[in-house]
């Protein structure tokens, strides 16, 4: 665990030697123009922990409470406290002396809802993001003093500050410095670089390793089917098949019903038409032996023409294209036939 | 089924039963009377030699009864501009885990790993984690701009960045909370949901070191970037410099296409081997900086809670880590015999270097082959041959990556970091497969 004036020290030091990976051609100079002023201030609107970018302004809690019951506490609950949108940004478990410590003691208590409150070290992080990403369905519709103003609101609720509290560009540093975890974040760990040290290592051993091989964890079998039938999450023809999970719909004896279902309805009508025998004397575009299937749909879209198809496919018949007859389809199965019946008429494109 | 049911049928009207020249005779001419009769002489006759042979009892009614689609036409060109997989497999489709999420734009679906091959994602199942919801960015109005430690800020259209040189290369993306929910218990069934939060695919795009030397950063002071994302979260990381200029990229292409909407599309960041969250998509601006942004994803969330309360702040490399993607959790073996154990390795700090399988829960290792390429910061596939006697068995893979560092257990893992870290859980997967053939997620202890 490093305060941040300590951490900024170390991000000075990890200088940087790494070779370019590609020379700069000539000419590529000329690829991209120099942003405007307003331009960059359009989208740098990132606030650093030492509040480099931060905008002047201010706002109260009280200001901040009206803003949060208008356009926060749909999603995040009155007092923060919402776990139905999003986790709770703030619970009552933060302590006067987690404030003088900087650490939040009850981190180390599993039984304790960690809120964003408990984990954020640094104000600035609480600023930039309602700023930049907040409300979720409006991002970027605040103004730095309405911003202002909800970050003291969070803070009340969480006892950081007062209720009379006005937070501005000028206290950030000093309400910065009583956040409830500001030093609980450790950069002591080789997850940062490439070349970092890790932490755990594994064991080569290959033979007559010495480990515990009895099953301490595994789904209940209540919980099987909370991820819904795995039968159908697999492939359902290959080596592997998934188990049948849903004890509702089906027995395991018919587990792959539901899946050609799937496979079927994704495939008609076209291979419904490809499997009636149909495509021997119809494509889709373009006479062959009988007319085209775009030709028949321009023709009889409309549920009103259902029932003529049918007898037609069925029985055959002439003289409606010209003098060619199409002969019976009585092999047509019935399903098969209402699916092409329904896409002939459904005049879709 | 299916061919039970075609055999029991009447035999459908034959196809294909026309001389090709009479039919381009046909769509040429249209029909006249003396072709008219020639037709009819043909379909007689063809329906006359249309009789279903006898089934003997080894006969396989598939081979002996033609399906439809030997004996008929098939589909044109472009009846699907843009192709589809088989509607035979529409059950590998990302997935959401229930409950998990609260809403679905901050959300996340993951990849159906159990059942894809080789080291690359199809793009259309690349899993996906937003904060905010996706966009789709028409890529005329999308800019990139760079600021912060330059002689000049810069900003560059699409255009003049597929005009620049490019590279493609092919690498992992792991989200950071892949394997997350595992950490206490078992709580997910299959490897789709315990491991689908990755993904590969070649990306490509202009290598961030060319950016920033175009822009003329500070050398000397430089020692991080800020990525930040045009969509309504403007997702933002701070990413180490030592990264970027090594083998970032700023990336519009994904196998082959421009990115997905879902992945970035027109332009995301590529860091390789760091988790997944840095990867901004719908980059829309790099800030080079001297101190990190600690960002609200880098305080509120992919920080890693250890056992004395305290939180790892910018744990971005993902370590080595593997997993048997088949057979997995949730999956059952109908036979005893053979099997070929498949699954992936990838290292976030370099190159895999070795699998090894266990079927005993960890009590003896064997070599897996790898197969090639082999690539840095990439999924390797791995397959191990396996005979399954008809037994328990527990399985496991364990890599080794080419700085030597090899893939912890289980309680090794723990040992150190405790149960409640939720990111960075690369511990060794087991999966049990039971004497009646059935796979199932489980822990060791
Ligand atoms: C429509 C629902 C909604 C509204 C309205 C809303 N939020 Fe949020 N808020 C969310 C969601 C969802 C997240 C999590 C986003 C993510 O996953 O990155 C969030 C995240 C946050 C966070 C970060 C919490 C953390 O631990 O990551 C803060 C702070 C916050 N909101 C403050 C506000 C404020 C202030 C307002 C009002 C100006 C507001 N929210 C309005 C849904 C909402
Ligand atoms: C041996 C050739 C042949 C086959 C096989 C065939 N047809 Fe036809 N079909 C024709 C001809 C020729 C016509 C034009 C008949 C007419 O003018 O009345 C036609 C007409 C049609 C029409 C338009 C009917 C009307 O009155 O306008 C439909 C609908 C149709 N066919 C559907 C099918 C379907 C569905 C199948 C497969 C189950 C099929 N056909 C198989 C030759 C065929």
């Amino acid at each position: 665990m490093s305060s941040w004036a300590n951490t900024s020290i170390l991000w000075l030091l990890a200088s940087v030697m790494t070779p370019w990976a590609m020379a700069m051609p000539e000419g590529l100079a000329d690829l991209g123009r120099p942003a405007t002023d307003n331009e960059v201030a359009a989208w740098d609107i990132d606030v650093r922990p030492d509040f480099v970018g931060l905008p002047p302004g201010s706002g109260d809690v009280w200001a901040g409470e009206e803003i949060w019951l208008a356009q926060c506490a749909s999603c995040h609950g009155d007092f923060g406290d919402s776990n139905e949108i999003f986790a709770p940004l703030v619970l009552g478990n933060i302590t006067e002396e987690d404030i003088v410590t900087g650490r939040v003691a009850s981190l180390t208590d599993p039984s304790i809802t960690r809120t964003t409150l408990m984990k954020v070290p640094t104000l600035s992080t609480l600023w930039d993001y309602i700023y930049r990403a907040m409300p979720w369905n409006a991002p970027k519709t605040l103004s730095p003093d309405e911003v202002y103003g909800l970050v003291a609101y969070l803070l009340n609720l969480g006892y950081v500050v007062e209720d009379d509290f006005v937070l501005s560009d000028t206290n950030m540093a000093e309400t910065q410095a009583r956040m409830p975890n500001r030093n609980g974040m450790s950069l002591d760990h080789g997850l940062w670089s490439v070349s970092g040290a890790p932490d755990v290592s594994g064991s080569s051993c290959t033979v007559d390793c010495n480990v515990a091989v009895s099953v301490t964890s595994s789904l209940p079998a209540y919980a099987m089917n909370a991820h819904g039938n795995l039968a159908e999450q697999v492939r359902d023809w290959g080596p592997y098949p998934g188990l049948w999970t849903d004890s509702e719909t089906a027995t395991e004896s018919e587990p792959l019903a539901a899946v050609s279902a799937v496979a079927e309805a994704a495939t008609a009508p076209e291979a419904a038409l490809t499997a009636g025998g149909c495509s021997g004397c119809h494509q889709m575009a373009g006479q062959l032996v009988g007319p085209s299937f775009n030709a028949i749909r321009a023709r009889y879209a409309g549920q009103e023409h259902a029932s003529y198809l049918r007898d037609k496919i069925v029985n055959g018949g002439e003289g409606v294209w010209g003098n060619m007859p199409m002969p019976p389809m009585p092999a047509v199965a019935d399903d098969a036939l209402q699916l092409m019946v329904a896409w002939l008429t459904s005049g879709e494109e | 089924m299916a061919s039970d049911a075609e055999q029991g049928q009447l035999q459908p009207a034959p196809e294909s039963f026309l001389p090709k020249d009479l039919v381009e005779d046909i769509s040429r001419d249209g029909i006249n009377s003396g072709r008219r009769s020639l037709l009819q002489g043909a379909f007689a006759a063809a329906t006359a030699s249309m009789v279903a042979p006898a089934l003997m009892a080894d006969d396989d009614p598939d081979i002996v009864n033609l399906p439809s689609w030997t004996r008929s036409l098939g589909k044109p060109v472009v009846a699907n501009p843009y192709g589809q997989p088989s509607p035979y497999e529409a059950n590998i489709v990302r997935r959401q885990s229930p409950g998990l999420t609260r809403t679905d734009q901050s959300s996340v679906s993951f990849t159906p790993l159990q059942n894809l091959f080789g080291m690359i994602t199809p793009s259309g199942l690349h899993f996906e984690r937003h904060h905010q919801g996706w966009v789709d960015i028409d890529p005329r109005r999308h800019r990139l701009m760079i600021n912060g430690l330059v002689d000049t800020p810069l900003v560059f259209t699409m255009e003049e960045l597929l005009r620049m040189p490019s590279v493609s290369r092919i690498h992992f993306l792991e989200c950071g909370a892949n394997t997350g929910l595992e950490w206490g218990n078992v709580a997910v069934p299959t490897v789709q949901y315990s491991h689908g939060m990755l993904s590969a695919s070649e990306f490509t795009g202009v290598p961030v070191s060319l950016l920033l030397e175009r822009a003329g950063f500070d050398r000397k002071r430089a020692t991080v970037l800020l990525a930040e994302g045009a969509d309504g979260s403007s997702m933002t990381r701070t990413i180490n410099l030592e990264n970027a200029l090594d083998d970032a990229l700023v990336a519009y292409g994904q196998n082959g296409e421009m990115l997905r909407p879902e992945n970035g599309y027109p332009l995301r960041l590529v860091v390789p081997g760091v988790q997944g969250v840095s990867w901004v998509k719908w980059l829309r601006r790099l800030e080079v900086g001297d101190a990190p942004w600690a960002t609200k994803d880098e305080v509120a969330h992919y920080v890693d809670l250890m056992p004395d309360g305290t939180h790892r702040q910018y744990t971005s490399i993902q370590e080595a880590k593997s997993v048997i993607t088949a057979p997995s959790g949730g999956q059952k073996l109908l036979k005893q015999g053979y099997y070929d154990i498949t699954g992936l390795a990838w290292s976030g700090r370099g190159m895999v270097e070795k699998v090894e399988v266990s079927v005993d829960g960890g009590r003896n290792w064997r070599a897996a082959r790898l197969e090639g390429p082999i690539l840095p910061k990439a999924m390797t596939r791995f397959h191990c041959d396996w005979i399954w006697p008809g037994e328990e068995a527990l399985l496991q893979s364990r890599v080794t990556d080419s700085t030597g560092y090899i893939q912890p257990s289980r309680a090794q893992l723990l040992a150190v970091r405790g149960t409640r870290s939720i990111y960075h859980n690369n511990a060794i997967q087991t999966w049990r497969v039971g004497a009646d053939g059935e796979v199932h997620n489980v822990q060791l202890g």
